[in-house]
């Protein structure tokens, strides 16, 4: 019993680290342009795709995947921010929503024609492969580095946004966007280079999930954006340590679900939310902050 | 250095600013005043670009700058203080300082050091975030901020609404020493008394259009003008 409580929390905590790389990017983009992007799941999918059409076809290293693919979706991320979003920051959040949503059916599309409908085959990483005995049973390897990368990543991101100027920058802007301007923040760009930053987030979730998932399907977008929406919820629009803590919070919460109380999937997810929205409207840590 | 003429700007459909013209000279401190509502932040926000003026010219140093957008305005040497303080309240007042100069990128005078000895109440709260601090000193920060992008012309909104007179005093006083180091000013204010200390000449306000202008010396003479525009 004592066994298995400790390995559903080991895989609770390893989940919850990519649902914190796609919740981080859309919680740091809504803090910052006030936009809820439904498509960040797809930057996730693309990013995995993309990966692994790097390794399979091109022959090329997984840890150049893992670079090449996400930097591929930030090309991806500033068409999207310079040529779609900027035509609906003044409009209305219906509008924007519509637009990303837009997206997500397009890429999937795009997704099924590329690399066809079925899901396919991931491979296992060269030097990460393999387990480790646990408490008397094995683990990945691999999802203890995840587990030690998403914590990297939190760490790293909190020192850009406190301890560079680029950080700083985006921290004025997102608390006061007209005065931002006002000193010469030139926020067009700042809004492009955020946004393009947090897709970057997404696709690196999903192309460190290729190992990871086994099977790439392009329903693993919604899958995780649903997701990483009830963490932004909970932690707080804009509240990167309330993402942090709510992913691991979530991925908790799915491990335990999928193995005491199976019937449930996501209902307790949505439970969870429901809970904490009608108790703390503004989640657990509101505003753009540490 | 700045000839704003005939500009007209608009909330939505409401026709706020009507062909407002006015000249401010290089070294020289220009008064907008004018009773609540009269257009004076509208005027303001127009000339940084941030509620744009619809038509008309805005030429500064030669250079039109209507149209233009509000970080521009900025690197071209004109930044703003609102009357509204707004700092970045999650910045410390260190970095409120420095990201204005770091932003802009323009060099001159000022630095945190010459901001700091002009406000030292600064340098106390150099590490402390811009939400603790109190209006007053949220003021101070808003024009240390304005001045740390090394501009050549100011616009401060209200600058002595809500401080005790002895701080109105201060006020005056650093307002003289930021004049001396060669920077020109566009203040709207409706505390004549003050308008008339720091400023040579004045602009009358109403219903979003100027209806008079004048030295500081003769408006304040003129007991009808300041009847009918000024008093409350
Ligand atoms: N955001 C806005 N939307 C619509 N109308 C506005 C807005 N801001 C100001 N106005 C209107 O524009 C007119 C001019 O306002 P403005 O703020 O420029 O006046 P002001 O002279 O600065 O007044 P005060 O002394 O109160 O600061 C007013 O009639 C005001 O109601
Ligand atoms: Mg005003």
């Amino acid at each position: 019993m004592m066994e298995s409580l400790v390995h559903v929390c080991l895989a609770g905590i390893s989940a919850g680290m990519f649902i914190w790389l796609v919740a981080s990017g859309l919680t740091l983009i809504f803090g910052v342009l006030r936009v809820l992007n439904f498509a960040h799941g797809s930057f996730y999918m693309l990013g995995a795709y993309l990966c692994y059409t790097c390794l399979k076809f091109l022959g090329i290293d997984f840890w150049l995947g893992v670079i090449v693919g996400p930097l591929a979706v930030c090309v991806v991320g500033y068409v999207m921010e310079r040529y779609l979003l900027r035509q609906v920051y003044d409009l209305e959040l219906p509008y924007q929503l519509l637009l990303t949503f837009a997206v997500v059916l397009i890429a999937d599309e795009l997704v099924k024609i590329i690399w066809g409908a079925g899901s396919i085959g991931s491979p296992t990483v060269p030097g990460l492969a393999g387990s480790v005995q646990i408490v008397g049973r094995n683990f990945p390897v691999y999802n203890i580095f995840i587990m030690v990368i998403g914590p990297l990543v939190a760490l790293a991101l909190w020192a850009l946004l406190e301890k560079s100027w680029w950080g700083r920058i985006i921290r004025a802007a997102a608390s006061d966007r007209e005065m931002a301007a006002a000193i010469g923040v030139r926020v067009p760009s700042l809004y492009t280079g955020v946004f393009v930053f947090g897709a970057w987030l997404s696709a690196l979730g999903g192309a460190l999930a290729v190992p990871y998932v086994g099977l790439l399907t392009t329903g693993m977008g919604e899958a995780v954006i649903i997701n990483a929406f009830v963490v932004v919820v909970i932690g707080g629009l804009g509240s990167l340590k309330g993402a942090f803590l709510g992913a691991l919070f979530i991925g908790l919460l799915n491990s335990f679900g999928t193995r005491f109380i199976p019937a449930l999937d996501m209902f307790l997810t949505f439970i969870l939310m429901g809970v904490v929205l009608l108790w703390r409207p503004q989640g657990f840590f509101a505003g753009v902050d540490r | 250095m700045l000839e704003v003429e005939k500009i007209n700007t608009y909330y939505d459909t409401s026709h706020v600013l009507q062909n407002v013209s006015l000249k401010v000279a290089a070294g020289q401190s220009v008064a907008l005043l004018g009773r609540n509502g009269a257009g004076k932040t509208t005027t303001l926000r127009s000339i940084m670009g941030l509620t744009p003026a619809k038509t008309g010219s805005i030429n500064f140093e030669g250079k039109q700058i209507r149209g233009m957008q509000p970080y521009e305005i900025a690197k071209s040497g004109v930044s703003y203080m609102p009357d509204d303080l707004r700092v970045f309240v999650d910045l410390t007042c260190e970095e409120n300082l420095e990201i204005a100069r770091r932003v802009c990128k323009r060099s001159g005078h000022w630095t945190r050091e010459k901001v700091e000895e002009l406000f030292p109440v600064l340098a106390d709260r150099r590490k402390q975030k811009g939400l603790s601090f109190s209006g007053g000193e949220k003021k101070m920060l808003s024009l240390g901020r304005a001045l740390m992008m090394n501009p050549s012309l100011v616009l401060l909104d209200e600058p002595s609404e809500g401080l005790a007179p002895l701080v109105v005093r201060k006020l005056i006083e650093t307002i003289g020493e930021i004049r001396r180091r060669g920077l020109t000013l566009l203040l709207a204010d409706q505390n004549l008394k003050f308008c008339r200390q720091v400023c040579e000449y004045g602009y009358i306000l109403e219903k979003g259009t100027v209806v008079h202008e004048g030295s500081m010396e003769a408006i304040w003479a003129n007991d009808e003008v300041v009847k009918r525009y000024l008093a409350v």
